[in-house]
């Protein structure tokens, strides 16, 4: 726990490369943000005096420092450090062909779901690595390396989404083959991951038709920064009250470029399409 | 709580330059927030209380210019204000619009000493 930024809210995280061949789960614990903690508070200040004085602009300052007020026109971009990281990453991705995909839903949406069958059916036909985002557990890694792919676990602690910072040292551990498919399973939240770019190539949102129809209306970020919507569980819609022409006329609204696929990882219904759109961006990938 | 990070990098930038600059006090931040940045203002005044202590914006007077969110119709040219990704342009009521503004998210000024 860092006292200056109480880390323990913000983001200390965990990593755990999960390895069949290394049943010893590899263990890093990492305090990942940029900040450095030095403040160093000289004492210029030990004198107290009122800064209203300060607006007169000719006065003796009795003390000896030159005391000037300055503004600094900064004009920088909050996120500029996570962005910078988030363009290296993607480099990175780009040099060794790595198609890199951010997966983002709410809590239960199917994001493990729906790695786990694509993992199981098409691992004859691609390469794939997964990162798993969780605030606890390597319970989603354990269920990725069931299917024998290479997994590393990121545990954010309290942190309720994964940044560019987090997914450099993920992929340094993980090392991702070339021409390979790398999932990134975000923290299960419809809200705080929208603003962090991690470097991936696409951004897939995902519903599931328990969640209510407004989701899109409710959490427009994420919809307009996705690419692909995948509305999960569509073997639920004769038991739940969804309108399916609904989310998708309300999420093309929010976002007119997004492409839908319908699908059910516990039917398989829906199932080619998905697998469709991922191996037509793989080709892309491999042609540019 | 995305909040907390986006107040975290804040300390960081306003620390950095203030620093550079030889400042021992910051005296005034000034952020540019669109109406459109993914920023909850409440989220954001609760990370900031929790977040400052003990940094060089404890005390420092926050300024916040609220950018309205500002699109362009790609089907007939019309620019007009928008409260939300799903708004239609008034003109043609299509929704294909490009966001001039509204997405800002940064540190705009420091007033230093
Ligand atoms: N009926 C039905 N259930 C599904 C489907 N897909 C996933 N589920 C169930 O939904 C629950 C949550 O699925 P997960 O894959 O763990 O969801 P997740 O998005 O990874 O959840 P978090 O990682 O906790 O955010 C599990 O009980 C799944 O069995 C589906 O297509 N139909
Ligand atoms: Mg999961
Ligand atoms: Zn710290
Ligand atoms: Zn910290
Ligand atoms: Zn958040
Ligand atoms: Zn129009």
């Amino acid at each position: 726990m860092c006292a200056t930024c109480g880390c323990d809210s913000g983001s200390k995280s965990t990593f755990y490369l999960l390895d069949n061949d290394q049943p010893q789960h590899g263990y890093i614990q990492s305090h990942s943000h940029g900040h450095d903690h030095s403040h160093s508070h000289s004492d210029d200040h030990l004198h107290q005096h009122s800064h209203d004085d300060h607006q007169g602009l000719l006065h003796d300052h009795s003390h000896q420092h030159p005391h000037q007020r300055t503004v600094i026109d900064v004009e920088q971009d909050v996120l500029h450090q996570n962005n910078l990281l988030a363009e290296r990453n993607r480099g990175y991705f780009d040099a060794k062909n790595i198609l890199a995909l951010n997966l983002v839903s709410s809590p239960g949406s199917g994001k493990t779901s729906l790695l786990e069958r694509t993992l199981n059916d098409l691992k004859g036909d691609l390469r794939f690595a997964v990162i798993e985002g969780d605030q606890q557990t390597t319970n989603d890694a354990d269920r990725i390396l069931a299917t024998d792919t290479r997994v590393l676990q990121i545990n954010t602690g309290k942190g309720c989404h994964l940044d560019s910072q987090m997914i450099l040292q993920a992929v340094q551990q993980l090392k991702p083959a070339e021409n390979s498919v790398l999932f990134i399973e975000n923290v299960g939240n419809l809200v705080c991951p929208a603003m962090f770019d991690l470097g991936e190539k696409e951004r897939v949102v995902i519903i599931s038709v328990t969640e209510g129809d407004d989701k899109p209306l409710k959490y427009p970020d994420m919809f307009h920064t996705s690419t692909l919507c995948i509305i999960n569980k569509t073997d639920l819609l004769p038991y739940v009250p969804f309108d399916i022409e609904k989310v998708k006329l309300n999420a093309k609204k929010i976002n007119p470029h997004l492409e839908i696929i319908e699908l059910s990882c516990t039917s398989g219904e829906g199932l080619p399409l998905w697998y469709e759109w991922l191996k037509s961006k793989v080709l892309t990938v491999a042609v540019s | 709580m995305h909040e907390l990070s986006i107040v975290m990098s804040i300390i960081e930038i306003a620390e950095k330059q203030a620093k550079a600059a030889n400042a021992s006090v910051i005296e005034e931040i000034e952020l540019d927030i669109g109406t459109l940045s993914g920023v909850a203002m409440d989220a954001l005044e609760f990370a900031w209380q929790q977040a400052v202590k003990q940094t060089m914006l404890q005390d420092s007077l926050r300024k916040i210019n609220r950018i309205e969110a500002k699109a362009k119709c790609l089907d007939c040219d019309t620019e007009f204000t928008i409260e939300k990704y799903d708004d239609a342009c008034p003109a043609c009521g299509e929704h294909l619009l490009n966001i001039l503004q509204g997405k800002e998210l940064r540190v705009k000024s420091l007033l230093v000493s």
